[in-house]
């Protein structure tokens, strides 16, 4: 038996101030326009987006390729509309294209792409490339002598990929301390919970035993999170995991660990309704 | 032809602090003094190829040029989509060093015989793929990968190959080399199957055939200007390749003259590898002669096609 970590039933039980359920609301907006997209993955990665782009990357959105900015990659893809969210908040892009979320000529697809949309460092989509493409960044940093940091979000899902775990050893032998990997670990993945699809514990030992510093939490509180990504690296010569406890669909209660709120087409009038009274009017 | 390459890598080093080399798991002491000039920039990362290509790809982004090698089918099969997404996507300048294209590893079965590369590497958008035939033509086509832009797919042949390339004939990626003036027939070629053109036109000659030798170095971007002079009043074009029928060198010269002509095509001899794994092992050159590849073989498919198409009619007839 699976003990259940006491960050899991934190992330249940945490409440989500008014940032958190504005940039829900940009979310859901997004999904409501365009009739589509993954809703219950990008709710789940919000606080940790939140954090990263409000706190803790050195970023200008009126310069997004500055040499020395630090570089943040959303592996998981399909959690992309989180990170168009907090992207056009901070100004990379005007809030309007929100709305056009993959539409035949918006910069928003269903998955983020370089060159495509300001601040997205690789196009991602296909699971298991982004520790990889971080390996390749943070070791950069570290030839050129530059001390940009390099921040990978990756699904649970995600890392049932292979060459995520060959990326992780990469990651070890250099002793690549300006790197992170942010799990999002929402237990659930598309079919059903991780732990039927292909169980991922014990998932803390697992990063510790390929030799990251490995720090763990609630994924929805905004001051842990801020707390642990201001200390980076969590142990110097080391990569760091962090893994993020979260809900699927967390601040919907139909969606909270739902899987059938993994992807979403349109949503009904009766949803429409629900979502407004658990994240305000939109 | 292979340690000319690798060599080249780290006279390129020497040149531009850009050039990395990223080895998964090469044989020993592979580049040693490049790892002992530049420790740094000799990377040997494992047995992990797709993440490689991810590696390769975050370096790239920042500005390196990395030169990835190992075994050609590993290069390909196995981390096709980190080549498709992480390098053709991003329009990244990673050059994947392959070694062992076609049957240099016939012994080894076909786990390691790279026969339908040139065609899952072609397919990708951006990507560009070339096969030199010799050492001289490898160092020559490595010295003009510094500032190509985009990926680069390099098909190295076993090393020892006859050196059949000429400096005077120069190199530019994406432009053919004629080695024999057009005539009856114009062979065109990649790789080493350059070698056993240039024999296969001598036993011709003999026989009083006149026959042309195009060398398709690069088979993408295809050079279609310089294959339409090549074929201009001849009656036959024949592509050898060591891959197999499916989208290698004799599909991408049927596209371009499709594509260029239309109506009006040349008879076309496309002579491959079959449409099977190979189940032998002994020598790359004991397979190709097996599969009528040798130069011998070649001339007489040659002869026979061109005798056909004497007596064929030019409708179309299926068989």
């Amino acid at each position: 038996m699976i003990q259940i970590s006491p960050h899991a039933e934190a992330a249940l039980a945490c409440t989500l101030d008014e940032r958190s359920l504005y940039l829900r609301r940009l979310v859901l907006g997004s999904v409501r326009s365009a009739g589509r997209g993954h809703v219950g993955p990008a709710l789940s990665l919000i606080e940790m987006v939140r954090v990263l782009y409000d706190d803790v990357l050195r970023i200008d959105p009126n310069n997004p390729r500055d040499p020395a900015r630090d570089r943040a990659i959303l592996s998981k893809g399909h959690g992309c509309l989180a990170l168009y969210a907090l992207l056009a908040d901070r100004g990379f892009f005007p809030l309007s294209e929100l709305d056009s979320f993959c539409g035949p000529d918006s910069i928003l697809g269903g998955h983020p792409e370089y060159g495509m949309v300001p601040g997205v460092e690789a196009s991602t989509g296909a699971l298991g490339h982004g520790l990889s493409i971080g390996v390749g960044l943070a070791l950069a940093a570290r030839m050129r002598e530059r001390t940009y940091r390099t921040f990978v979000l990756l699904g649970d899902g995600e890392i049932n990929e292979g060459s995520v775990w060959e990326a992780a050893m990469g990651a070890a032998k250099h002793g690549l301390d300006n790197l992170v990997a942010l799990i999002d670990y929402n237990k659930l993945q598309s079919y059903g919970p991780t732990d039927y699809v292909l169980p991922l514990e014990p998932l803390a030992d697992k990063w510790r035993s390929f030799g990251f510093a490995v720090q763990e939490l609630n994924g929805h509180d905004v001051g842990a999170l801020r707390t642990v990504l201001k200390q980076i690296p969590a142990v110097p010569g080391k990569p760091t995991a962090i893994i993020c406890h979260t809900v699927k669909g967390k601040g919907l209660p139909a969606a909270e660990s739902n899987a059938d709120w993994h992807h979403k087409n349109k949503l009904t009038d009766s949803e429409l309704d629900a979502i407004r009274v658990a994240v305000g009017d939109f | 032809m292979r340690n000319t390459a690798m060599n080249m890598v780290h006279k390129l080093a020497t040149r531009d602090e850009r050039v990395l080399y990223i080895g998964s798991d090469p044989g020993a002491g592979t580049l040693r003094a490049m790892s002992k000039e530049f420790p740094k920039r000799h990377l040997i990362e494992g047995i992990s190829e797709a993440h490689i290509i991810g590696m390769s790809a975050g370096l790239a982004m920042e500005g390196f040029v990395p030169y990835v090698n190992t075994i050609a089918t590993f290069l390909t099969r196995r981390c096709y989509e980190q080549v498709a997404v992480d390098l053709c996507l991003h329009n990244l300048p990673v050059r994947l060093i392959a070694n062992g294209g076609g049957l240099v590893y016939a012994p080894l079965g076909p786990t390691h015989q790279a026969i339908e590369d040139i065609a899952i590497m072609r397919a990708l958008p951006n990507m560009t793929v070339v096969c030199p035939c010799d050492a001289d033509e490898a160092a020559r086509l490595m010295d003009q990968t510094l500032d190509w832009t985009g990926p680069i797919y390099i098909r190295l042949g076993k090393g020892g190959d006859a050196v059949v390339s000429k400096a005077e004939h120069g190199f530019e990626i994406g432009k053919a080399i004629l080695m024999r003036p057009p005539g009856d027939v114009v062979m065109v070629t990649t790789g080493i199957m350059l070698q056993r053109a240039l024999a296969a036109a001598d036993l011709l000659a003999a026989q009083g055939i006149r026959a042309g030798v195009l060398h398709m170095h690069t088979v993408k971007p295809l050079d279609a200007e310089t294959l339409l002079q090549a074929i201009q009043g001849t009656k036959l074009v024949a592509t050898l390749e060591e891959h197999v029928p499916s989208g290698g060198l004799g599909s991408a010269v049927a596209e371009a003259l499709i594509d260029k002509l239309g109506f009006g095509l040349p008879a076309m001899l496309r002579l491959s590898l079959p449409d099977r794994f190979m189940h032998n092992y002994g020598s790359q050159d004991s397979l190709l002669k097996k599969h009528g590849l040798s130069a011998g073989a070649i001339a007489t498919s040659i002869e026979r096609a061109l005798a056909a198409s004497h007596t064929s009619s030019p409708q179309l007839h299926s068989t």
